[in-house]
């Protein structure tokens, strides 16, 4: 896939990084496109229950997935202090909460470890590789992956 | 300078204005055959002609060979050698139907069936054979071969000392350029009629920027043509030029020897002009008005859709502006509250002028349709006539495409089924040739379009025992007479035996009714038993916004749109009624009604909370069925702009839409239907709808 490939074309790629409760993330920038403070969501009936809500950016209606919940970390309890990354994934635009977005860091191939497999659940599918950086260990989130599964789950709802 | 591909795209559009125009005249001549306005039968001339010129620059052949052969015979009918009967008509039609055919496969870009042009052709020739000069088809082959764009003209005509003088003044302006019209193509053209002087003046004193060219050319031309066919020329460049033609009083208007003339065509003209449009109608060459049309723009959908989107927005922006106002500083000075208001009244009339633009006369759905009518009763063996009202209703562009399809069905429908062969009406006492009209009409704040057959009316016990057989129903059913009509639109629903190729595959009427309510409309179907049968749709005016009452759920807001609406309630205790563990109604006006909590259909409250210190809004279902909706509070009623789920998202069950509400939240827009759908299923043991989602 293009995270494959543009990793191994480019030399570097810009990965933002972002923490939810006490791990640290990054995703490939180049999906973003924008941050914003977290305003109140609207409920949407039956919808999964990692999708707490659409939020009205500029007229268009964004759905807000809690990214801690999806990814297995328990559920996330809304304050003003957290922030939503707006992404563009295919042709949907989907906001996703993080606790805090921290840097933007360039990486290149060899940064990155393939993820050592843990047995585990589903939620090991998130997440392509790890990147040890300033002390600091990030997880890369394959966010088409994520996306993937909300795909599902709207069929089903 | 404009594309070619972009000119071509403009000529299609044209056409079918042009085509709009054709079917009119005919709409008139089948009307009134006696009794026709020469104006009519002189616009589809023009629109035929128009269409022929166009083709031909174009090199689109097979158009330009079919509306001259077209054009040809309208001329015969605008000079009287043709009188008008119903056969005659029938051709016509044919024939317009199978030019609209041409264009379209001209724009497509693929070569029509050459066999059925010649076929076209000689059918329509035909009749010029009936009438009464054969010969002038001949004239008409030789005239057409100046008036073609581009084409070489004949040597200038012998010009006489009568020759009549035009002096013709041409001051282009940029656009003419810019729409790709070059003024020495048609200086050319002109000299094709007869000796031309070509004096060009440059006005100094302008400045000579892009803006505008600055130029004007007066040209003097001997030629004994009428002044209309020297218009003709300068057709396409009329609208971008300053255009004017004086004619020397040399000229006489009515030529003493028409037969003399050098040129057929002129003759042709005089002879029809003196002869058969009567005295008041004599058309003197010099006097004729250019034919003026309301000047128009093109603009590309997208565009237009783009404006809609952003205006929506302002709207939005403008009630969280006023809003926040009030809120923060508490009371507003005079000034500033002024001001909002003016502002407010603007972005109104703003969104009212663009959603104007998106509206459009359904004239050319009905004519689809006229046509689809005739071909089906050909097929069919049958004689219909159709018959149009309201035409010049407006609907939503958007609505008009996605009703082709549904009114396609119906009137399928109506002719197959409904109308009844000939012979069977002459038994039954009726007219020979039935009778099929679609109308269209605004009703409170709704479209109301009609299809009313006076055929046999639905055979009710057919239907039901079909319904039973096929198992949609059970045996012991016991179903009202408009229940019956209803199993229509039950999907996999069929009487006919044999399946035709016109409809009867099963899927027509319940793909219309899903089709309908995807528009936010309703299908009703009121049948009389050997009378006929009528299908009403109504729908509302607009995709875009909607009138909603704004609701409080739980800690949600919602909207009920206001079209479903019967009345709302702030219930006793003593008019609700417990029936079973969970289910409660209340008696409204005498009537039963369930009580729905909104509530707990979207699973904002965990525990049932009694009703009474709810507020009930009774709405109407699509049956025509009443439902109380219970709700904590109603809030307010406003025009709502709709927002897709779906585009980000996906289907959300019982939530038709999103809307931004005046503090920037999202308000969730409820689906009645799917709502009310699971408890009449539930309740009642009539008909269920499986509903198709898009």
């Amino acid at each position: 896939m293009s995270f494959e490939e543009r990793r191994k074309s480019l030399k570097k790629i810009e990965f933002i990084t972002f923490s939810i409760g006490a791990q640290d993330f990054c995703m490939d920038i180049i999906l973003v496109r924008e941050i914003r403070g977290w305003t109140k969501v609207t409920t949407l009936p039956h919808s999964p229950s990692d999708v707490l809500g659409v939020m009205n950016l500029r007229g268009a209606v964004v759905p807000i997935v809690d990214l801690s919940a999806r990814l297995g970390l328990g559920r996330y309890e809304a304050t003003d202090r957290d922030v939503i990354i707006i992404t563009l994934i295919g042709d949907q635009t989907v906001g996703f909460v993080v606790t805090a977005v921290s840097d933007i860091v360039g990486l290149v191939h060899d940064d990155v470890q393939p993820m050592p497999n843990m047995g585990g659940g589903s939620e090991n599918n998130f997440v392509k590789g790890i990147v040890t950086k300033n002390n600091k260990t990030l997880r890369v989130l394959d966010i088409n992956n994520i996306a993937a599964t909300m795909v599902e789950a709207r069929e089903i709802a | 300078m404009t594309s070619l591909i972009e000119l071509r795209e403009i000529f299609f559009q044209e056409c079918e204005e042009q085509l709009e125009d054709l079917t009119d005249g005919l709409n008139a001549l089948d009307a009134a055959p006696e009794d026709v306005d020469p104006d009519q039968i002189n616009g589809m001339f023009r629109a035929v002609h128009s269409i022929k010129g166009g083709a031909a620059s174009f090199s689109l052949d097979a158009i330009a060979e079919f509306a001259h052969a077209y054009e040809a015979i309208l001329d015969e009918l605008r000079s009287g050698k043709l009188v008008i009967t119903r056969e005659i008509l029938a051709v016509f039609y044919r024939a317009a139907d199978h030019l609209a055919d041409l264009i379209s496969c001209g724009a497509a870009g693929t070569d029509p069936d050459p066999d059925a042009l010649t076929r076209q052709i000689s059918e329509i020739e035909s009749l010029s054979e009936t009438g009464f000069k054969p010969e002038q088809t001949d004239d008409f082959l030789a005239a057409f071969v100046p008036l073609a764009m581009g084409a070489e003209g004949p040597a200038p005509a012998d010009v006489g000392m009568e020759t009549p003088h035009f002096n013709i003044t041409f001051t282009p302006t940029a656009e003419l350029y810019a729409n790709g019209h070059e003024p020495a193509h048609l200086f050319r053209e002109l000299e094709a009629f007869g000796p031309l002087k070509v004096n060009v003046e440059l006005d100094v004193n302008a400045a000579w920027d892009q803006s505008d060219p600055a130029v004007s050319w007066h040209l003097s031309l001997a030629t004994d043509r009428p002044e209309n066919e020297i218009r003709e020329i300068f057709e396409f460049a009329e609208p971008y030029a300053d255009f004017h033609i004086l004619c020397s009083q040399r000229f006489n208007p009515v030529l003493p020897h028409p037969m003399a003339a050098a040129d057929d065509m002129a003759a042709v003209e005089t002879v029809a002009d003196k002869d058969q449009l009567g005295s008041g109608e004599m058309e003197n060459p010099t006097l004729i008005p250019p034919t003026r049309r309301k000047s128009t723009v093109r603009v590309d959908l997208d565009q237009v859709d783009e404006l809609i989107n952003l205006v929506g927005e302002l709207v939005i922006t403008q009630s969280v502006m006023s809003q926040s106002l009030t809120e923060h500083s508490g009371v507003v000075s005079r000034k500033v509250a002024a001001t909002l208001d003016d502002f407010k009244s603007l972005t109104r009339t703003i969104q009212e002028g663009i959603m104007a633009i998106r509206a459009q006369s359904v004239k050319p759905l009905f004519q689809r349709m006229a046509r689809i009518v005739r071909e089906t009763a050909q097929v069919a063996g049958k004689e219909v006539r159709f018959n149009v009202e309201g035409e010049d209703t407006e609907v939503d562009r958007i609505m008009i495409e996605r009703l082709v399809d549904p009114l396609t069905h119906i009137l399928r429908n109506a002719v197959d089924h409904g109308v009844e062969t000939g012979p069977h009406r002459v038994q039954v006492g009726k007219e020979e040739a039935g009778s099929i009209t679609l109308s269209a009409a605004h009703r409170s704040g709704r479209v109301v379009i009609e299809v009313t057959d006076d055929g046999a009316g639905v055979r009710r016990d057919k239907v039901l025992a079909s319904a039973i057989a096929k198992g949609l129903i059970p045996k012991t059913a016991q179903l009202s007479d408009g229940e019956i009509d209803r199993l229509l639109f039950m999907p996999g629903f069929s009487t006919v035996d044999a399946v035709t190729n016109l409809s009867g595959r099963g899927v027509g009427m319940d793909v219309v009714n899903s089709e309908i309510r995807r528009l936010g409309g309703r299908v009703a179907i009121i049948s009389s038993p050997g009378k006929g049968t009528t299908i009403s749709i109504s729908l509302p005016l607009t995709l875009a916004v909607l009138d909603g009452m704004i609701v409080d759920v739980g800690d949600e807001s919602m909207v009920v749109p206001i079209s479903t609406i019967v009345e709302t309630i702030r219930p006793d205790a003593s008019q609700i009624h417990q029936i079973g563990p969970s289910s409660r109604m209340i008696a409204a006006r005498d009537k039963m009604v369930p009580i729905i909590e909104l509530g707990q259909v979207f699973g904002y409250e965990g525990g049932s909370a009694p009703p009474n210190g709810h507020i009930l809004i009774v709405v109407e279902g699509e049956k025509g069925e009443h439902f109380a909706l219970a709700v904590d509070q109603i809030r307010d009623q406003r025009q709502v702009v709709i927002k897709s789920l779906e585009s980000n998202y996906g289907h959300v069950p019982f939530v038709a839409a999103a809307t931004i509400l005046g503090d920037g939240q999202i308000a969730l827009i409820i689906d009645l239907d799917e709502i009310t759908h699971g408890i009449s299923s539930t309740t009642s043991a009539s008909v269920t709808h499986k509903r198709a989602y898009a």
